[in-house]
């Protein structure tokens, strides 16, 4: 593993192992795969929505199937024993990704929602009542944003949102003010998925701590590009997605202490989950089986696991200096258009995405448009409506980038930009 | 080029940034209000009804959000003119996507029916078919 190498990537030779990459687009967009009239490079900036996925990744799938698919913790067979060990084992390899003590601190969810919701359920539900307060802030994904003030209606407990200023950052002012000892959770994205800022968890932690507060990192949009470390963060949760980092949809992983896991009830029942069952009762699996009720997604685990060596192979400190480079280029060359709002921090601070609208032209028409030069961005309001609502428009579009990236599709993208602009005047 | 560029055609554009009939109809026998929740686009149209109650006679609408949504609820004002309330329930999305002239992408076609489904439940509302506030189209 690297220790803060910073060399620049070799982009070529990574997207050789993403064939998706070199495919061409246009044409009939009703069916899935290229047909006749695909004829544009594509160029592929959603990666805040879903990275690709390196061929090595979709070969530990197939391989998988191919060669030792069978139920995990239920066989003594030969396969059910490859398969069990696999699975775990990417428990492991997870931990240690985001500097977790072990398999016990690592549960297999579906994604980062779920991670939530299993907090938010599991925790939640039990600690949470009338006087207790749940610190977000104003610029909290759906998936963390709707569990929790969905929860606390149902609890009686109160959420309160840490304001953004006009630059996108949190006021930390605020914060220490709102934070109180009747917080019980204070739960932050670590970078935002629309305004691209990186939050200051680590502070929010100690202040969190010292009112014995828990912390939650949404970190959907970090672990796939920076070093992370839950330690180093203060986390007491930590939540990412699979398909972000390299690896399948289906899969992600939800960090958690030992000892806040340990006490906490299940989330789900059923097989798997359970130690001892009687018609009366039943006692629980260990960490983090415990928490994984039914039939796991076997192959997504040991893929998931499959990206995290990927990704430190290639390394996550050049990676994360990759996008930076990108991102501050795209907020340079698109803050050269007088009629072009970029939303969030500047250019050089920020997360590897650049949300931004185009005076006078619908964020889906301007997608609709960039879209026949090949490109693929997002519009639309990234799961962040009541942050829209703050920033004043409905929608905005998304260029997020990942390392097999270049600087000459930035420049695609902002030729295509032009072009709206151009069709639209 | 792809279907995004079709989309763009010259007469979506012009309807978008000169749009016909727009604003209110002082004398209006029913208007009703629609939006796509996710897009952000909004439309109101106001439909005046002939003396015989069934056909209609002129619809203007108002609203913003993007071109296809807009150019859209600018055609459909030209096009209801003359037709009954029931030919105008018996409209679907083939019909939009035929005023239209070009070819709508999967994702974008809730933006294109929106004015159509918004004349629609106004029309229904007007006749006590229907009991809602605002229209909204999901896909
Ligand atoms: C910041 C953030 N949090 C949460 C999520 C939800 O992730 P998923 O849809 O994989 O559960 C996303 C991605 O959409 C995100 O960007």
């Amino acid at each position: 593993m690297s220790t803060q190498d910073t060399t620049p990537l070799d982009v070529e030779r990574i997207r050789d192992e993403f064939p998706i990459l070199s495919r061409r687009v246009g044409g009939d967009v009703t069916t899935p795969g290229e047909g006749p009239g695909d004829e544009t490079p594509l160029v592929y900036l959603d990666n805040a929505a879903t990275s690709q996925t390196p061929d090595r990744v979709v070969d530990t799938i197939a391989d998988y199937y191919r060669s030792y698919n069978a139920n995990v913790h239920r066989g003594i067979h030969s396969l059910s024993q490859e398969a069990s060990v696999a699975y775990e084992e990417a428990h492991d390899r997870v931990a240690e990704f985001v500097g977790a003590n072990g398999r016990e601190e690592i549960v297999f969810t579906p994604g980062t929602t779920e991670g939530m919701n299993l907090v938010a359920y599991a925790w939640g539900l039990a600690e949470l009542g009338p006087g207790d307060e749940v610190v977000l802030t104003e610029m909290e994904h759906h998936a963390s944003l709707v569990t929790w003030q969905q929860l606390c209606k149902r609890t009686g407990a109160e959420v309160k949102y840490i304001p953004v200023d006009e630059q996108g950052y949190l006021d930390m002012d605020a914060a220490a003010e709102m934070v109180t000892d009747d917080t019980k959770m204070v739960s932050v994205v670590h970078v935002s998925n629309t305004l691209g800022t990186v939050n200051p968890i680590a502070d929010l932690a100690d202040l969190a701590h010292d009112h014995d507060a828990y912390v939650f990192v949404d970190a959907a949009q970090s672990v796939p590009n920076r070093p992370v470390d839950v330690d180093d963060l203060g986390a007491d949760f930590l939540a990412f997605s699979g398909h972000k980092m390299c690896g399948p949809t289906g899969i992600g992983a939800l960090y958690g202490r030992e000892h806040i896991l340990e006490e906490m009830q299940p989330y789900l029942y059923g097989g798997d989950m359970i130690r001892k069952v009687t018609y009366e009762d039943s006692t629980w699996e260990d960490l983090p089986w415990k928490f994984e009720a039914g039939t796991p997604n076997i192959a997504g685990g040991i893929a998931l696991a499959e990206a995290c060596d990927y990704l430190d192979e290639v390394g996550l400190e050049r990676i994360e200096t990759h996008e930076r480079m990108l991102t501050a280029y795209a907020y340079d060359r698109l803050t050269e258009f007088d009629d072009v709002e970029v939303y969030g921090p500047p250019g050089d601070d920020r997360g590897g995405l650049v949300a931004f609208n185009l005076d006078g032209v619908h964020a889906h028409d301007l997608s609709s448009i960039v879209n026949d030069h090949g490109v693929a961005i997002r519009a639309g309001d990234h799961c962040t409506q009541p942050l829209h609502q703050k920033m004043g428009v409905p929608a905005s579009v998304r260029a997020s980038f990942y390392l097999y990236n270049t600087r000459e599709e930035v420049d695609v993208l902002v030729d295509a930009v032009d072009d709206a602009r151009r069709l639209f005047a | 080029m792809g279907l995004g560029s079709d989309m763009y055609r010259q007469q979506i554009l012009d309807h978008y940034k000169n749009p016909r009939n727009y604003g209110e109809l002082e004398d209006a026998t029913f208007s009703h209000v629609g939006e796509n929740p996710t897009c952000g686009d909004t439309i109101k149209v106001d439909v005046r009804l002939a003396d015989d109650g069934e056909t209609i006679e002129r619809v203007a609408f108002s609203g913003d959000g993007c071109a296809i949504s807009q150019a859209s609820a600018s055609l459909l004002t030209q096009e209801l003119p003359g037709l009954t309330l029931s030919e105008l329930d018996a409209m679907d999305r083939d019909d939009i996507v035929d005023m239209l002239g070009v070819d709508i992408s999967p994702m974008r076609i809730k933006c294109a029916v929106l004015a159509e489904k918004v004349a629609q439940d106004g029309a229904k509302i007007h006749t006590g078919e229907l009991e809602i506030d605002r229209t909204k189209t999901e896909e």
